[in-house]
């Protein structure tokens, strides 16, 4: 077990260490959702009009309504990023060294998957913090800050191991692009990140509604959003944990070298 | 030490290894001479446990590769083909990583740390950045890493490649030593004959199967030529149908 956690502190610190030197991906994770926030929410702000509606208790503005979809945007980029991160690792040789390591693969996934957490985590929090500065405070400090943790955890979590998942299949660099299309827009735009899900069932767009009532980001963002006014988010965290749980199986079935269905396992030379 | 049995590895209708079954005992250097495609690199992945055999089983110091890969493990050393350090971080950091994914206690990853680079001869470029460092004086780190934890088992992937005479020689010299010391077992994967003249035994791989097995001089023998090289070079040209036979 001791060698476990010391593996795993490693994993976590080596991650850390990087992104200490990734000026570039700090700014940039903050300033994504902040755009969005300062430019988006400013710009509609009187176009979408959010009635009051579970968790809220009164009119809200819009960039309130969004903020909490912003850290789930700040974790969701993130997530994927790892995947990228792994793709890397995989492509300079790097990932070799962990998969030969003593451990099982499943144990060293858990690790990439912690330190993604806590990469996510930061960022989130760095988010909130220039978004209060900028006026958008958010309520995560109170009796609700264990909850409100809780839920960025699991949030943070599940869509790592999402990356996890898809770091199977990416075979190169270059496919993040299709994971930015195919991934991270669809599974951002298709959620009760911008608009509530009775927004979308009013305007008509049943799909679109149908598609964000089942998308696991919402979900995230839901628990998230309902931990911060300390109510009941009903569903949300066992679909997220649900979500993280069959996500982690089957990244770990998939760099099982035994019973692996990704490429890892079945391409002739290749990096693994 | 190692044991190789019936080993077999298949990409889709291509056979990459065909019943391959090799013992090797401790403390020998064997060099896997082969040509590119031979399988060579195919045998690593499966004796790391990145990849798995389609028949056939592995086991180091009597454990299975398929039912005990963990602990098989700790008994593996793997200097890979292609560099697998972080250019970002620092010799010593690639060096901490690894030992804390073996679970090293601090003080002995220290010592066998600054022993392992003064040996050969970089214990000056600890705090630098990896990618400050030449070619050669990377694949020493490499070396010094894989040997960390004390395998009984270490594995070289052609490992020379890219590198000039005096770090292949070095390389060499740091190996032996290694066997001298602590006994241990290195395979030598290479497609250079000349790295394989100073061996113990040589395994002579060709489209997934052994072509010869043997010290040096038998193993030219056996292939029929002059040298070495002659019979490597006759052997791996003339034998598809020895090696489909």
């Amino acid at each position: 077990m001791k060698h476990a956690l010391q593996a795993m502190k490693a994993i976590v610190l080596r991650e850390l260490f990087k992104f200490g030197r990734q000026y570039g991906r700090l700014a940039s994770a903050v300033v994504r959702p902040l755009l969005w926030l300062a430019v988006f929410a400013a710009g509609f702000r009187n176009v979408f009009g959010v009635a009051i509606v579970e968790p809220y208790d009164t009119y809200i503005s819009y960039d309130v309504y969004i903020a909490p979809g912003l850290i789930g945007m700040v974790l969701l980029f993130n997530g994927m990023q790892s995947s990228l991160a792994m793709v890397y690792d995989r492509e300079m040789g790097l990932m070799r060294l962990l998969l030969t390591a003593p451990l099982p693969r499943p144990w060293i996934l858990l690790c990439k998957l912690t330190a993604t957490a806590v990469l996510s985590l930061a960022q989130a929090a760095a988010f909130v913090a220039v978004a209060a500065a900028l006026g958008t405070v958010l309520p995560v400090w109170g009796p609700q800050t264990p909850h409100v943790l809780l839920a960025a955890v699991g949030a943070a979590l599940m869509l790592g191991a999402l990356g996890l998942l898809l770091s199977v299949h990416i075979k190169q660099l270059e496919n993040f692009a299709g994971t930015m299309n195919f991934v991270i827009f669809p599974m951002y735009f298709m959620s009760t990140a911008l608009y509530p899900l009775w927004k979308l069932q009013e305007s008509g767009a049943e799909w679109v509604y149908q598609i964000a009532r089942f998308n696991p980001f919402t979900h995230a963002v839901e628990w998230m959003r309902f931990a911060m006014y300390g109510k009941d988010p009903g569903l949300s965290p066992w679909i997220v944990l649900g979500t993280l749980a069959l996500c982690f199986a089957l990244a770990s079935w998939g760099y099982d070298p035994q019973r692996g269905f990704g490429a890892l396992s079945k391409r002739p030379g290749a990096p693994a | 030490m190692l044991r190789i049995d019936s080993l077999t590895k298949r990409y889709g209708s291509r056979a990459a290894l065909q019943g391959l079954s090799v013992t090797l005992d401790a403390g020998t250097l064997v060099v896997l001479l082969g040509p590119n495609g031979a399988g060579k690199s195919t045998l690593f992945q499966v004796l790391t446990g990145l990849f798995v055999a389609d028949e056939g089983e592995v086991q180091v110091q009597g454990l299975s590769l398929r039912t005990q890969a963990t602990q098989a493990l700790r008994h593996i050393g793997v200097v890979f083909q292609q560099m697998s350090l972080d250019l970002d971080l620092s010799v010593r950091r690639n060096l901490q990583f690894h030992a804390d994914l073996h679970g090293l206690p601090a003080a002995v990853t220290r010592e066998r740390m600054e022993a392992g680079c003064a040996a050969l001869g970089i214990a000056a470029d600890l705090g630098r950045a990896v990618r400050e460092l030449s070619g050669g004086n990377r694949r020493k780190v490499e070396l010094v890493r894989a040997l960390l934890h004390r395998p009984a088992l270490l594995l070289m992937d052609e490992p020379t490649v890219g590198l000039d005479p005096k770090s292949r020689r070095d390389l060499m010299a740091a190996i032996r030593a290694d066997i001298t010391a602590r006994g241990t077992t290195v395979l030598w994967a290479t497609h250079l004959v000349e790295e394989a003249e100073g061996a113990d035994r040589v395994l002579v791989l060709h489209r997934g199967r052994l072509l010869a097995d043997g010290p040096p001089a038998a193993v030219t023998a056996a292939l029929g030529g002059a040298t070495l090289e002659a019979a490597f070079i006759h052997a791996t040209q003339a034998a598809p149908d020895k090696a489909t036979a």
